[in-house]
């Protein structure tokens, strides 16, 4: 379905590393949209190539080091078909990323002001003054009480929340259209996680960016996504819609996962271990369902020989079968 | 008599400045707090980062310089290296941290890792010794091939494991478990935290559980104090907190946790900002002139809350009118 | 800042009291006596007695200790007893051509490492990697002085490119031929200098420009969109060299202490060389005032990295 509204199409993206001279898919496979308006999170634990899929939309991959096949439509270009002067117009200007550690994440040596002003300076024609103007408009945007001072401040002069709203106010200044928020909230008190998850909202309504959101935590998901995509060993084994992933989960990952948070009702009782690991990039199952390891009551049957995504209902996809029939061993799920 | 009593711990560091470097001023990282934590319990120290919870967590184990108050232990106060040894104290206590790869010497095998406060503390012959070992790799839930290996060869869940099974190698009393399971993953996380509860369970150890984590801590302890800038703010049983929270940081720590519940979003949000602009505006009610916390006051035979004892009781009449 | 400057120099009145007791008992501990040497062995006994007791070479250790320091304010650094002339006058010499020296070699040092450092990390891994790094192996492995017999054997005596000895040829007339004969002669202990010296720091710039590229902010400024060259310029570069600049005061103390094999080997006129011929002649005067100089010089150098590094690091504030 093609409408002028889903401007970033994500289509067969795989990204193998290169390990010992042999290529490894980090992420395979992978088919995503974004549309304006809309926060898509992207949910797995460490290792399911959340990451990845991030870097690879921002084509910060060496090439020599990387193989990346399949196309990534932006606004009726193909990103991944080009260089890294033409991926340049690109990155800060219409596609913004928000990262994970915000001081690591800042030049040390460079005031917030130059960091900000930087990002304009490529894709701008704007004079001095009015960049200067900007950055104290962007301070604002983002929360920052005082942003005359901050803009003259260096980043270990600011707290952790402080620095985040200014990578985040770096992401957002050429107000891109997609804006791509790596864990930002990960490094971060849970009060000011809220708080910064309000300023991404409210910055989304304002200029009618989509989001990508990255992260491991279901909470911030639950509160914060329109749509949920589930990764899983270098695949999306879930997506639909934040109502649908957390009211009604078919995969088994996914519904793992849920079980696997503490809640109030389990206080006393011991939370849902998934069995096994997560397999390593080097050891990842090319063939089958990659989750079947570590559901093994499951029978053979139940999962499909490729696993496909199967729409549920309109909008909710899940791959492989075994969702139809899965039950946890205490439902009564029995090896057969 | 509580397994450990803390009272009126104050941990500060001193700034120095001025043309002679003189101590001018300092930092109040913990500064005069008490409470008890008794055998078998799992104690919940909570606050964001700068609280001190986790300097709290060092001076219990004797890692950090007490500027004053005491740490009672078998009625000895442990802030005196001498009642230390006297006691065995560092063998009753030990401590797990939140970062296993690096807690761990990257030089050294999993056995003489675990082996070492056996080592340290008890004499064991070679057998014995390795017998030790492979029984506590298996309360962990770690194989006998995990003895020849080096901590980068495990992943964070197993590493954060071995971390326990070096801490209760010498039957401790109490553990110190410092953001435990806060750089695991949600489904390393649920194993680590059963495997801390069955061998509370196994072995009636005591847990000082230091997490920003609200939702971990509900699941994991049965009285939790909350820290704020070096002092407690709320003391109380799980209900206490969860259910009953008094000051406005519980508040807002509590009101700041995710609620997966995605149909409730809006309204999750609203009350969030409620109680944040109740936190902006009315700030002076709930922190004294200079701006600390006041001094606790006890509102039930369970919880206290550094509040004015006026306000503190008009907030409970409050609360137990909104419950009914 | 400048309180913290102050502090500094006054914590170092101590440490040079000190500095300069150790080098006064040291210089005494020393064997012989400062006319073995220079006096016809042949020489009365009774003699060279009446010249020890007449330079009060007799009296207590602190004595002569006393007397020298009252003299050293006095701006009176006492006799040479080798060249019988007043030690400030001799360092006073000499210290130019060392000065000179040095300054070349550490301009040399730092226009040869900076590019090879910078120009390592960035292409790191690649052929002209490979060649700087196994440069500076080769480099570091041989010691100081048999680069500088090599150098001067295989430029000075084999190639004649460059004179072996002196610091400027008699025969130069003229402030254009005595610059010029100036120039000649520093430039090849220079340039040894400079090879061995730029070891460390090529070694050191190349991990830092690897570490810089691989942060995150760097990844920062590439999803800003800034062209690779620009990321190199604005963020790598200075952030990589901040460690190096901070280096600089150190260095000094560095080419100091190499001056001393430098000008030997040279047979160059400045304070290394009249430092070892004075202790070949115990010469007590002369080494103690050049130990105390150096001994300054090399705690100077730690204030001024100091100093460096809060200048240009706005994470690190003296004050």
């Amino acid at each position: 379905m093609e409408t002028a509204n889903n401007f970033l199409r994500i289509k067969d993206v795989s990204t193998a590393f290169k390990i010992n001279g042999q290529y490894y898919d980090a992420i395979s496979h992978i088919n995503l949209e974004v549309h304006h308006d809309e926060i898509l999170a992207i949910v797995g634990e460490s290792g399911c190539g959340k990451s990845t899929l991030a870097t690879t939309i921002m084509g910060l991959h060496d090439p020599s080091e990387t193989h990346i096949t399949g196309e990534i439509d932006f606004e009726d270009t193909d990103l991944l078909q080009l260089d890294d002067a033409g991926y340049n117009r690109f990155r800060g200007a219409k596609i913004g990323m928000i990262f994970q550690d915000p001081l690591s994440a800042l030049n040390p040596l460079k005031r917030i002001e130059d960091q900000i002003s930087e990002v304009m300076t490529y894709h701008t024609s704007l004079s001095k003054a009015a960049k200067h103007d900007r950055v104290l408009e962007l301070l604002n945007q983002v929360g920052i009480v005082n942003p005359q001072r901050t803009a003259r401040q260096y980043p270990h002069e600011l707290s952790g929340g402080m620095r985040q709203r200014v990578i985040i106010a770096i992401a957002i200044a050429c107000k891109p259209d997609l804006i791509i928020a790596d864990e930002p909230t990960t490094a971060l008190d849970v009060t000011i996680q809220a708080q910064i998850l309000d300023v991404l909202r409210d910055i989304q309504r304002e200029n009618h960016a989509g989001i990508i959101l990255i992260t491991h935590d279901l909470g911030v998901v639950a509160e914060t996504a329109d749509q949920v995509a589930v990764m899983y060993a270098g695949q999306i084994v879930e997506k639909g819609s934040a109502k649908q992933i957390f009211d009604t989960p078919e995969h088994p990952y996914t519904r793992s996962l849920l079980r696997s948070m503490p809640q109030l009702d389990n206080q006393q009782d011991d939370l849902y271990v998934i069995k096994g690991n997560v397999p390593s990039l080097q050891k990842m199952p090319t063939k089958g369902d990659r989750f079947a390891p570590r559901i093994p009551w499951v029978p053979a049957s139940a999962h499909e020989a490729d696993p496909q995504m199967h729409e549920v209902v309109p909008g909710h996809w899940v791959r492989c079968t075994c969702y139809q029939t899965f039950q946890f061993p205490d439902e009564g799920g029995v090896t057969v | 008599m509580s397994l450990i009593e803390i009272k009126d711990l104050k941990v500060h560091y001193p700034i120095r400045s001025g043309f002679w470097n003189r101590v001018t001023d300092s930092v109040k990282a913990v500064d005069g707090i008490t409470f008890n934590i008794e055998a078998g319990e799992t104690y919940g120290l909570v606050g964001e980062s700068g609280s001190g919870k986790s300097t709290t967590g060092k001076s219990v184990v004797g890692l950090e310089k007490v500027t004053s108050g005491s740490i009672l232990y078998q009625g000895k106060d442990i802030t005196q290296r001498r009642n230390r040894q006297l006691l065995d104290y560092n063998r009753d206590v030990q401590m797990i941290f939140q970062d296993s790869l690096s807690s761990l010497n990257p030089r050294k095998r999993i056995e003489d890792i675990i082996a070492e406060p056996l080592r340290n503390f008890e004499h064991l012959t070679k057998d014995q010794e390795k017998l030790r070992v492979l029984q506590l790799l298996d309360i962990v839930g770690l194989d006998a091939d995990a003895l020849y290996k080096y901590p980068h060869q495990f992943s964070g869940g197993q590493r954060q494991r071995i971390g326990v099974a070096r801490a209760v190698a010498t039957n401790p009393k109490l553990i110190i478990a410092d953001e435990p399971v806060s750089a695991l993953d949600l489904s390393v996380q649920a194993q680590v935290l059963n495997f801390m509860k069955k061998i509370q369970r196994d072995f009636g150890i005591s847990y000082l559980f230091i997490s920003h984590d609200l939702g971990v801590v509900r699941h994991m302890c049965t009285n939790i104090a909350i820290m704020n800038r070096g002092r407690l703010v709320e003391v109380g049983t799980r209900d206490d907190i969860y259910n009953h929270p008094l000051h406005i940081y519980t508040k807002r720590l509590l009101a700041a946790i995710p609620d997966v519940n995605v149909s409730e979003r809006a309204a999750h949000r609203a009350m969030r900002q409620k109680v944040e602009q109740i936190y902006q505006s009315n700030r002076h009610d709930y922190y004294d002139d200079t701006g600390e916390a006041y001094p606790l006051v006890q509102v039930s035979p369970t919880h206290s809350v550094a509040l004015p004892p006026e306000l503190a009781h008009q907030l409970l009449a409050q609360e137990s009118e909104a419950q009914d | 800042m400048w309180k913290t400057i102050l502090r500094r120099l006054l914590i170092m009145i101590p440490e040079v009291i000190i500095l300069s007791i150790l080098v006064f008992l040291l210089a005494k501990a020393m064997p012989g006596d400062p006319f073995t040497g220079s006096i016809n062995p042949k020489a009365d006994p009774e003699q060279i007695h009446h010249l020890m007791k007449l330079n009060g070479l007799y009296d207590p250790w602190y004595q002569q200790y006393w007397h020298w320091v009252v003299h050293l304010f006095h701006g009176n650094l006492g006799n040479s007893y080798q060249y019988q002339e007043p030690v400030s006058r001799l360092i006073a010499g000499r210290a130019g051509n060392t000065l000179w020296l040095a300054l070349f070699t550490m301009i040399l040092t730092y226009a040869m490492a900076l590019p090879m450092g910078v120009f390592a990390g960035r292409h790191e891994g690649q052929l002209p990697d490979t060649v700087i790094r196994v440069y500076t192996y080769v480099t570091y492995c041989i010691p100081f002085f048999v680069i500088l017999v090599i150098g001067i054997w295989v430029f000075g005596y084999i190639l004649g490119w460059f004179p072996t000895t002196g610091s400027i040829s008699p025969n130069a007339n003229g402030w254009a031929q005595t610059i010029g004969s100036h120039l000649t002669h520093i430039l090849l202990p220079g340039l040894l200098g400079a090879l061995f010296g730029t070891v460390n720091i090529v070694q050191y710039l190349r991990s830092e420009v690897i570490d810089a590229k691989h942060s995150d902010y760097v990844r920062t400024a590439q999803s800003k969109g800034v062209p690779s060259k620009d990321i190199y310029r604005h963020h790598i570069f200075r952030n990589s060299l901040l460690p190096i600049a901070a280096f600089a005061g150190y260095s000094i103390t560095g080419l100091l202490n190499g001056s001393i094999f430098t000008e030997t080997v040279f047979s160059y006129p400045g304070m290394g060389l009249l430092f070892v011929n004075s202790i070949i002649y115990r010469d007590y005067t002369v080494i103690t005032a050049l130990v105390l100089i150096y001994g300054i010089l090399n705690l100077l150098g730690t204030l001024l990295s100091d100093i460096i590094l809060s200048l240009v690091d706005p994470r690190i504030r003296i004050d």
